[in-house]
């Protein structure tokens, strides 16, 4: 999946995250990680980020994370929609697996 | 016989007893008949404070009721500071947000020691940071007077804030337009400190009745702009919270009460603030009315909420120590049932009859709990002082039945973990932790987690909550800490209960 303009998902509510996703030129992965509990997740939720982008096929983007403290499912929806929007790609299907 | 001065002179020398020497001797206040009655009316602080004595490397105080609101504590500090004091003590009741200025005050050396119930804020983070030389000693409500008493803290300076004072220092927070309602913390310093300042809003007529703080405690009066703004007080809204998780906890935590076996005709309680506690003192109150189950006296930090089951006759009196929201106070203004009542009759241990003593139920909050049941309600779980000691283990102590009220995640934090950052209150005095997945009741208490589960209450294990909270959160990396200790948290009864250690960077 190719990021080719700014894709957006989640809010600063607390137990939310912001995810803002733009493109980065094929130069990789750039995490910028804002979290209220940095000290406790702080790793758990660059993996998270990480692996849900890998997944998604997104190898070059700059991630900007603003973490109010959200669980890790809700971290993983967010990326992945705001992945989908920063692509343009509309033929999106977000489901639960089973 | 007539009168010879010399016998009486000889016989006071002979028994060493002291020799008259005219009426206004050892009474100069009395001399000048134009300043007697106004003698104690100081123009200013600085006057004051120089009236005072106060030396550097003093100790001073102050009381929270106007929480944050507060206008004394950094008024005063700046008036110190550019008087040129150093090396002071500050015992406040209470440090609230409003507090975060002494930061300033603590780096200039105005202010090198700290005694107090709570630390939040900038304030916090900072001392949490490292900020201080001396540990900060953070004691309860009931614990703060303990250490007054036995003179740990010797108070030399209180500036006391009160909604309205007269010129001879009868002195409440219940009258007056900007009131704070009860003055509990203020009523020990007033009777401890060696000299007492009130600072007074508004200035009304001799006598001031009721003398919360009164006159033949306060040496000076000094009329100042503000003391406190009580719109900032209010802590528990009396509206019912619309939070669906605080509404959840609260009718659990009424079930609970309503199927333990303090749930009785003449029962007492505490509920304490914020909104599941709120929300719990309403549903009770609704308990409380259809089973026409009447409490005998309602105790502590009081809300509105029971401010209005005291009106609608299902609780017989309050004991006042401080008031929460504009209606406690109003409520202590209007209604002779609603009593205004000092500290140390509220929590202290050493004292000859504390009112916690004969708490049947309360209801407390959490920050985190462990299996053990200690709770921890000073540090976040960041390990970041944020929180007060305030009188959670002083009633869970004395009551029959301690109710802890937390949910079982904040944000992604689990708050029933394998051990608290810092222990405030012993588990050995917790009964029963409420959270949103589930009950736990201390094994300690068997009886009573019986009855719970045969009224078909969704009781757990602790362990299993704590299991729970991490299957949903993930465990948590440990907070890293230096060996620097920066708090020192202190037991109802003076001893150290644990330290707080500086964060690591």
């Amino acid at each position: 999946m190719k990021i080719i303009k700014k894709g957006m998902a989640g809010t600063l509510e607390s137990s939310d995250v912001l995810v803002v996703i733009s493109p980065n030129n094929d130069i990789g992965l750039k995490l910028v990680l804002q979290s209220k509990v940095e000290k406790q997740f702080g790793s758990a939720i660059r993996m998270c980020v990480k692996n849900t982008l890998a997944m998604c096929g997104v190898s070059d983007a700059v991630i900007e994370v603003r973490d109010q403290g959200a669980l890790e499912c809700v971290i993983k929806a967010r990326v992945e929609a705001a992945a989908y929007r920063a692509a343009g790609e509309t033929n999106s299907r977000f489901e639960v697996p089973s | 016989m007539a009168y010879d001065k010399q016998r009486a002179d000889v016989y006071a020398q002979e028994h060493s007893l002291q020799k008259f020497e005219g009426v206004f001797e050892n009474s100069p206040q009395l001399k000048k008949k134009s300043d007697k009655r106004h003698r104690k009316l100081l123009p200013s602080l600085e006057d004051a404070v120089k009236a005072s004595g106060l030396c550097d490397g003093g100790t001073i105080s102050f009381h929270h009721a106007f929480r944050e609101g507060d206008k004394v504590v950094m008024q005063v500090v700046k008036v110190l500071s550019d008087m040129g004091f150093k090396n002071l003590t500050i015992a406040s009741s209470s440090l609230l947000n409003c507090h975060d200025g002494l930061v300033e005050y603590i780096r200039s050396g105005v202010i090198t020691r700290i005694f107090t119930s709570g630390l939040r804020g900038e304030l916090g983070e900072a001392i949490s940071n490292g900020l201080m030389d001396v540990p900060v000693q953070v004691h309860s409500h009931g614990g703060r007077v303990h250490l007054i008493q036995t003179r740990e803290i010797s108070i030399d300076v209180a500036f006391l804030g009160v909604a309205s004072a007269d010129e001879f220092g009868n002195a409440n927070g219940s009258h007056g337009e900007l009131s704070c309602g009860s003055l509990g913390y203020a009523k020990v310093d007033a009777q401890y400190a060696k000299y007492v300042i009130a600072l007074t809003q508004e200035l009304v007529d001799f006598p001031n009745y009721p003398a919360s703080l009164s006159q033949d405690e306060v040496d000076a009066v000094v009329a100042t702009e503000a003391v406190g703004d009580p719109s900032l007080i209010s802590v528990g809204a009396a509206r019912l919270t619309k939070n669906p998780r605080d509404l959840l906890l609260a009718r659990i935590a009424a079930s609970v009460i309503e199927n333990s076996p303090s749930f009785k005709d003449g029962f007492s309680l505490q509920t304490g603030s914020g909104g599941a506690a709120t929300a719990t003192t309403i549903f009770l109150g609704e308990k409380m009315v259809e089973k026409n189950i009447k409490a005998s006296f309602a105790l502590g930090g009081i809300t509105g909420p029971i401010v209005d089951l005291l009106n609608k006759g299902m609780i017989g009196a309050i004991a006042d120590v401080q008031s929460f929201d504009v209606v406690a106070a109003q409520s202590l203004r209007d209604n002779t049932a609603h009593t205004e009542i000092s500290a140390n009759e509220y929590a202290n241990a050493s004292s000859k009859g504390a009112y916690v003593d004969r708490v049947d139920v309360v209801l407390l909050s959490a920050l985190e709990v462990d299996t053990a049941f200690n709770v921890n309600v000073l540090t976040g779980s960041d390990g970041v002082l944020r929180g007060a000691s305030g009188g959670h283990c002083d009633v869970a102590a004395a009551a029959n039945l301690t109710v802890i009220v937390t949910p079982l995640l904040r944000a992604r934090m689990p708050c029933v973990v394998d051990t608290v950052n810092t222990v405030v209150t012993p588990g050995e005095t917790v009964d029963v932790v409420v959270t949103d997945h589930g009950i736990a009741v201390n094994p300690n208490n068997p009886d009573l987690e019986k009855r719970l589960h045969d009224a078909k209450l969704p009781i757990m294990k602790i362990e299993e909550l704590r299991d729970l909270a991490i299957k949903r959160a993930g465990a948590p990396s440990p907070i890293e800490y230096t060996d620097k200790v920066v708090a020192v948290v202190r037991y109802r009864d003076g001893s150290v209960v644990d330290v707080v250690r500086q964060v690591a960077q």
